[in-house]
């Protein structure tokens, strides 16, 4: 294949290793090897523990750390007050659970730790775990839907003041739309990440390979490329921030339809 | 014409899309300015439906990078 020919193989950093000699290890005929992604999601679990342990203090005026956590805690009150209404502040917990795992995973696997001799990997950029995010996120809407609102939550198929001609034709549509949901929501993520860490990649083979070929490519390839990269690095930085907001806003959306109808 | 060269055709042709994408978020964020500008004061209460029409819009360009990758590395 023509992507294996390039000296920095742009695809490397996805690949899943099993750490510490774990290769063999079997649960009922699976392999439950403790891979790298593994070791990451225990990693962004600990930090992320770590870091609301420290606002959790409780006092009246509010240290910096609390404060921060705070905000973000408020940040996802607000959207679900916005989104959903006075129902909305039952979902607080998922949905702050949700934003922060995806926004702390998306940024632990941006951090430069390479230079140290830690690959940080994204297990964002994998569709079985953003896959698994957004199917968590689907059964919640089916389920709430169906608790509050029993088969009458079919009802989202066809909405308001459809003319009833237009309603064979506009119910497969909107089922159809209701499907991909999941779909789309862990597509979204996962491309996201990978297409930011491809890129990021394939400009470092840009600079790497033009310093190899000598001082005249370096300073014409290689500088550019790399001052490119800073750039591009400030974006994904942004990206991973939107990424997570988007995941959270779209849930609480499709919980919205759950709860509300429309 | 060579399996291994249509794909890579198809590959680069996909990248069409991310261009028509990058038109797509431009128009988005162009417009929320544009009228958030002209009210400030209403700007903020958009700000949510900014974001889904942004993703609405960027994932139709990651789809074109979808199908480069699986014309690269699957096909």
């Amino acid at each position: 294949m023509a992507a294996e020919q390039a000296k920095v193989d742009p695809m490397y950093q996805f690949t899943i290793q099993a750490l510490g000699g774990s290769d063999n290890w079997e649960l009922a005929g699976y392999n439950i090897a403790f891979t790298n992604s593994a070791m990451w999601m225990l990693i962004t679990t600990v930090v992320l523990f770590l870091f609301v342990l420290g606002g959790m203090k409780r006092e009246l005026v509010p240290g910096r750390w609390q404060m921060m956590v705070e905000t973000f805690t408020g940040f996802i009150d607000n959207m679900l007050e916005a989104n959903i209404g006075k129902a909305g502040r039952k979902y607080v917990p998922y949905v702050f659970s949700l934003f922060m795992f995806i926004l702390f995973a998306n940024l632990l696997g941006l951090l430069p730790l390479g230079i140290a001799g830690i690959h940080p990997f994204t297990f964002t950029s994998h569709f079985t775990v953003t896959g698994v995010l957004a199917i968590i996120s689907f059964s919640i809407v089916l389920i709430v839907g169906f608790w509050r609102h029993g088969l009458h939550f079919f009802s989202l198929f066809v909405p308001h003041g459809t003319p009833l001609p237009m309603v064979p034709v506009i119910a497969p549509i909107e089922f159809i739309s209701f499907m991909v949901r999941p779909f789309s929501l862990g597509l979204r993520l996962f491309v996201a990440m990978m297409a930011g860490h491809v890129l990021l990649e394939v400009l470092s083979s840009f600079v790497i390979d033009g310093t190899n070929a000598g001082a005249g490519f370096g300073l014409l390839v290689g500088l550019p490329s790399f001052i490119l990269m800073i750039g591009i690095c400030a974006l994904e930085l942004l990206v991973a921030g939107i990424q997570a907001y988007v995941f959270a806003l779209l849930t609480s959306l499709y919980i919205n339809d759950a709860e509300n109808l429309h | 014409m060579e399996m291994e060269a249509a794909k890579l055709i198809g590959a680069g042709l996909a990248a069409i899309g991310a261009g028509m994408a990058a038109i797509g978020v431009g128009n988005v964020f162009g417009s929320f300015l544009e009228s958030a500008l002209r009210n400030p004061g209403a700007a903020d209460g958009q700000q949510g439906r900014l974001f889904i029409g942004f993703a609405a819009a960027e994932l139709l360009g990651l789809l074109a990078f979808v199908v480069a990758m699986i014309l690269i590395f699957v096909a």
